[in-house]
């Protein structure tokens, strides 16, 4: 009740919000020289708010139960603060190498990232909204980051552009949802909405996953991830693809099953097709492109699919194995796009899959971190991917989604097929020049690290699966 | 009985040699030098390590042995090895085999010589690993995690159309892994675990049985491979390496076989019985129609892989009549037909690697200038055939006994392939070795080394043992057959009964 005590559960994005303050009157004295001790400063932030996730006691809530601190909030804050570190450090060593460091770049992951905490946390609506802002703001600029670039604005304008369409959908079917129940905090909702019975709610929910399914990038509203991904600076690259990705499927998740968990029939059906068509475009289109960025932002539309099976089922068991999932690919993804910025020659970037021609030859390290990586993406066993298809799809067969797992499963393997073709490049091929050896020792350590544990992850599987489990609990009282 | 987990140290010493071999630095040529050493020396221990097994292992239980068991991942779902009579031989089967292709790799593989030993040493790891798991989903992950090494063997030390073969082979064998991948799931949902030893006394429902036989027969037909699923393995065996084929032919397509004994027999007997006819009749599809193919060839690995197809044949067809004599001749066919195929794609390396060239026209006449080749090509094509006395006739005679007892029309069939392989089999080899030597390329070709001598030496001795003195494959097997039939026989029992109740009723 008192401010106090709501202050202390919110204290790790306090630390967010007025060090990120901070740092932002420190960098504008220190100017863009002062970059690199910005990016430290702002990972140990991160760092620090990591700690105070980790140690905080749940369950806890706090502004009348709009924000909450729960195992599923806890496991998904710790993804998020992770690959907003990772992330900022490659982006330090990426745009020293292009002399174009600027210290407003940490300054804007470090707000972005507040806003994912917000919204993982969420549990009204307005609360959600608020973060999801917070959060896009942010990233629109980053997406605009190279100013120079014509490539990196028009991503940034197109995101812009399609995020605040997509923001409208979801406030209208926030605003339909607050007008059939009354309310929009979860918990009052979900005992409010109890049958499927009433259709302005059913439309309202319609909008809501619309809206949430744009953010996450799932087909049908997938249109902006290639040209984004694309267009935008490497590293901010690999912020949307794993913090921000994340973040957008925590809330997800908790925005479909906290206020509906009645409506299940409803919302299943929705996500299913969502499911299915994501993970089949994602596998058809991956096939024809020739950069690599885009190829990953299409198999980033893939992902989507596997990892909304889990939410489809609906289950504990579901969220479960959709925790796990955005874990490994969280992981895989800042491998993967590790390795992406670390494709330079003579101080440039280079960004086409034919650039990695036979690389397992020029540097055989590299490619076999890469290589660990793509079988990984692929869902192959031994590799960590596979744990996580094993979850989604088990979670799938149980609650009796036998068909679209087959239409899923079947997509995997067309989709294996072009990271079949990076395996290919780098291993049959005749080698094309070498990239340049100074990538910086922070994503050297970033591709080694999680093509490691993509590697060495079935030696010990059981425990991280057990949390994943545990968190997921946490949403179904 | 042995207190060190001895089937965990089989399954992942290769992979202490891989990265032995990853560490070791130096000039190219002692790199090389170094991993070919590594490897035989690491798949030697495999061997001996295989023979302890072989040594301890006792014949007259069906019970698994060697058990380990720890936690994995997560309930239900364990790391849990152990061996009985049925998978115990593949072991050494693949153990023994190895050496083999390492010393066939020793100066035909010039290029990458540590990734290819590395790749081989995973292979190996991987495939004992499929043998030995107790549990699906660790059986799955070495099952499929096969497909990597495979895939990279293939496509980066294979022959021209490398890249089409490896992608066809992948892709092949990845769709029809994924099914039964769901199935797995689905058994994990109905019964709780995935462990193998509880599954084999569990029993799914009639209708259940029918979808997940069938998943599994996706994987395993497209592994065996089964016409008309085949089409993946002529590609795969023609650009793969010398021993990449030796490997293919001899182990992999043994998974798909030891999948359907370990899996689809015991745990599916409704869906196996009412699925049997299907078998047949696709596995004389493959051995007639498969050997007549055979006979157009003009590529001698292309020959031996339609031939593989065929033999696969009477190894499905042996195993679905679910007689004791069908069963177990299955069994001593796939290992019979492991050592012979892995053997004439050896002796088909033989002359790659002289001549580089497969065509079966580029050849003729190798009996005047390499007599010691042409005698083991001639033992190997023999047994290939069946001829009583090697290993072929054996398995072949079996799987066609089992066969008349069931089905006579089946046996019938098939009994033609057996014909139609002795056409094949012969008129490759007077093309290849007899005649007069009138092509000038051939006239300096030199007879065996002592290397490929040291390699081949060795399997016509067991192949002629084996087809003489079966007596030790049988002692290993036949209690565990005896257990898998009747279990079979049981289960279909209890689905039969309501069945005849109702009937009652009425």
């Amino acid at each position: 009740m008192n401010l106090h005590a709501d202050l202390i559960v919110l204290l790790p994005e306090l630390v967010l919000a007025i060090g990120a303050m901070v740092l932002l009157l420190g960098g504008v004295v220190g100017g863009d020289r002062a970059t690199g001790l910005v990016s430290w400063l702002a990972i140990l932030l991160l760092a620090a708010a990591g700690t105070i996730v980790f140690l905080h006691p749940e369950p806890a809530s706090a502004f009348k139960g709009a924000f909450v601190v729960d195992g599923f909030s806890r496991f998904t804050k710790l993804l998020v603060l992770t690959g907003s570190g990772l992330c900022i450090l490659m982006a330090k060593e990426f745009f020293a190498l292009d002399r174009t460091a600027r210290f407003e770049l940490p300054i804007l992951m470090l707000l972005a990232t507040l806003g994912m905490l917000l919204m993982v946390s969420a549990s009204s609506f307005i609360a959600l909204y608020m973060g999801l802002e917070l959060q896009s703001l942010a990233l629109y600029v980053l997406a605009a980051f190279n100013r120079d670039s014509l490539r990196s604005t028009e991503a940034g304008l197109k995101y812009f552009v399609l995020g605040a369409l997509s923001s409208g959908m979801l406030l209208y079917g926030i605003s339909l949802i607050y007008g059939f129940t009354g309310s929009t905090e979860f918990a009052v909702i979900a005992t409010a909405a109890t049958s499927g019975g009433n259709i302005g709610l059913i439309f309202g929910l319609v909008f809501l996953v619309a809206g949430l399914a744009f953010k996450v990038g799932a087909v049908p509203f997938h249109m902006w991830t290639p040209d984004v991904y694309e267009g935008s600076p490497t590293p901010v690259t690999a912020f949307f693809v794993t913090a921000a990705k994340v973040a957008a499927f925590a809330l997800f998740i908790r925005a479909v099953v906290a206020p509906f968990p009645n409506l299940l029939h409803q919302w299943q059906q929705i996500i299913v097709a969502v499911s299915v068509l994501s993970s089949v475009l994602g596998a058809v289109a991956a096939i024809g492109q020739s950069n690599i960025k885009r190829l990953l932002a299409y198999s980033s539309i893939g992902h989507v699919g596997y990892a909304l099976l889990g939410l489809a089922a609906g289950t504990p068991a579901g969220i479960q194995g959709m925790l796990f999932y955005l874990a490994y690919y969280l992981v895989t993804n800042l491998g993967m796009f590790a390795c992406v910025a670390a494709m330079r020659r003579d101080g440039e970037s280079v960004e086409n899959i034919s650039d990695l021609a036979g690389l397992s030859r020029t540097q055989p390290y590299f490619a076999f971190a890469l290589a660990a990586l793509t079988f990984s993406l692929a869902g192959l066993p031994p590799l960590a991917g596979f744990a996580g298809k094993f979850l989604v799809f088990g979670a799938a067969m149980q609650a009796h989604l036998v068909w679209p797992a087959v239409i899923n499963i079947v997509a995997s393997v067309v989709g294996a097929f072009y990271y079949l073709r990076l395996i290919k490049v780098m291993y049959f091929d005749e080698p094309a020049r070498s990239f340049d050896h100074d990538v910086g020792h922070g994503t050297g350590a970033i591709m080694w690290g999680t093509g490691a544990i993509s590697l060495f992850f079935f030696v010990v599987p059981g425990p991280l699966i057990a949390i994943a489990g545990q968190a997921a609990q946490t949403l179904f009282p | 009985m042995i207190h060190w987990p001895i089937l965990s140290v089989i399954t992942f010493l290769p992979l202490a040699g891989c990265v032995f071999i990853a560490l070791t630095g130096g000039s190219e040529k002692a790199v090389a030098r170094n991993a070919r050493w590594v490897a035989l020396i690491t798949t030697l221990v495999e061997f001996v390590l295989a023979m302890i097994i072989w040594i301890r292992f006792d014949g007259t239980s069906s019970e698994f042995q060697f058990v380990e068991q720890l936690q994995w991942m997560g309930p239900g779902i364990t790391y849990h090895m152990g061996v009985d009579g049925i998978s115990m031989l593949f072991i050494v089967l693949t153990a023994g085999l190895m050496p083999f292709c390492i010393l066939a790799s020793w100066e035909s593989v010039q290029t990458r010589v540590a990734e290819y030993m590395i790749a081989f040493l995973a292979l190996e790891a991987l495939m004992i690993g499929v043998f030995c798991a107790l549990d699906l989903v660790l059986f799955y992950l070495f099952f499929e995690g096969g497909l990597i090494p495979m895939f990279l063997i293939i496509g980066v030390w294979g022959g021209k159309r490398r890249v089409y073969a490896s992608f066809k082979f992948f892709l092949y064998t990845l769709l029809g892994s994924v099914l039964m991948l769901l199935a797995i799931l689905a058994m994990y949902y109905a019964a709780g675990t995935t462990d193998i030893v509880t599954l084999l006394h569990f029993h799914f429902a009639p209708e259940l049985q029918t979808w997940l036989w069938l998943a599994f027969f996706a994987s395993f037909a497209v592994k065996m491979p089964m016409w008309p699923v085949h089409t993946w393995l002529p590609d795969a065996h023609v650009e793969a390496p010398t021993a990449g084929s030796v490997i293919l032919a001899g182990i992999l397509l043994k998974m798909g076989g030891y999948g359907f004994l370990r899996f689809s027999l015991p745990m599916f007997a409704s869906a196996s019985e009412m699925f049997a006819p299907l078998v047949f009749a696709l596995s004389v599809v493959a051995i007639i129609y498969t050997s007549l193919v055979a006979l157009a060839q003009e590529d001698i690995k292309k020959l031996i892989a339609y031939s593989s197809v065929a033999h696969m044949g009477f190894v499905t067809m042996g195993l679905f009549t679910l007689t004791h004599q069908g069963v177990e001749g299955g069994i001593f066919q796939m290992l019979s037909h492991g050592v012979v195929s892995g053997a004439l794609f050896l002796c088909v390396g033989v002359i790659y690697d002289r001549m580089h060239t497969r065509e079966i026209a580029a050849y003729g006449g190798l009996v005047n200038r390499m007599p010691i080749y042409a005698a083991c090509f001639m033992v190997f094509t023999l047994a290939n055939v069946g001829l009583p006395g090697t290993s072929g006739f054996v398995g072949e005679f079996l799987t066609m006994l089992g066969a008349f007892a069931v089905n006579t029309w089946v046996a019938i069939f098939a009994t033609t392939g057996i014909i139609l392989s002795a056409a094949y089999a012969l008129y490759v080899y007077r093309r290849v070795v007899f005649g007069e030597l009138v092509k000038p390329a051939l006239a300096t070709i030199k007879d065996l080394s002592p290397r490929e001598i040291a390699i081949l030496a060795p399997l016509v001795v067991i192949t002629i043992l084996m087809g003489v003195y079966p007596k030790p494959v049988f002692d290993v097997t036949s209690a565990s057959v005896a257990n898998l039939i009747t279990q079979n026989k049981a289960a279909l029992a209890i689905d039969r009964a309501p069945k005849l109740a109702r009937g009652d009723v009425k």
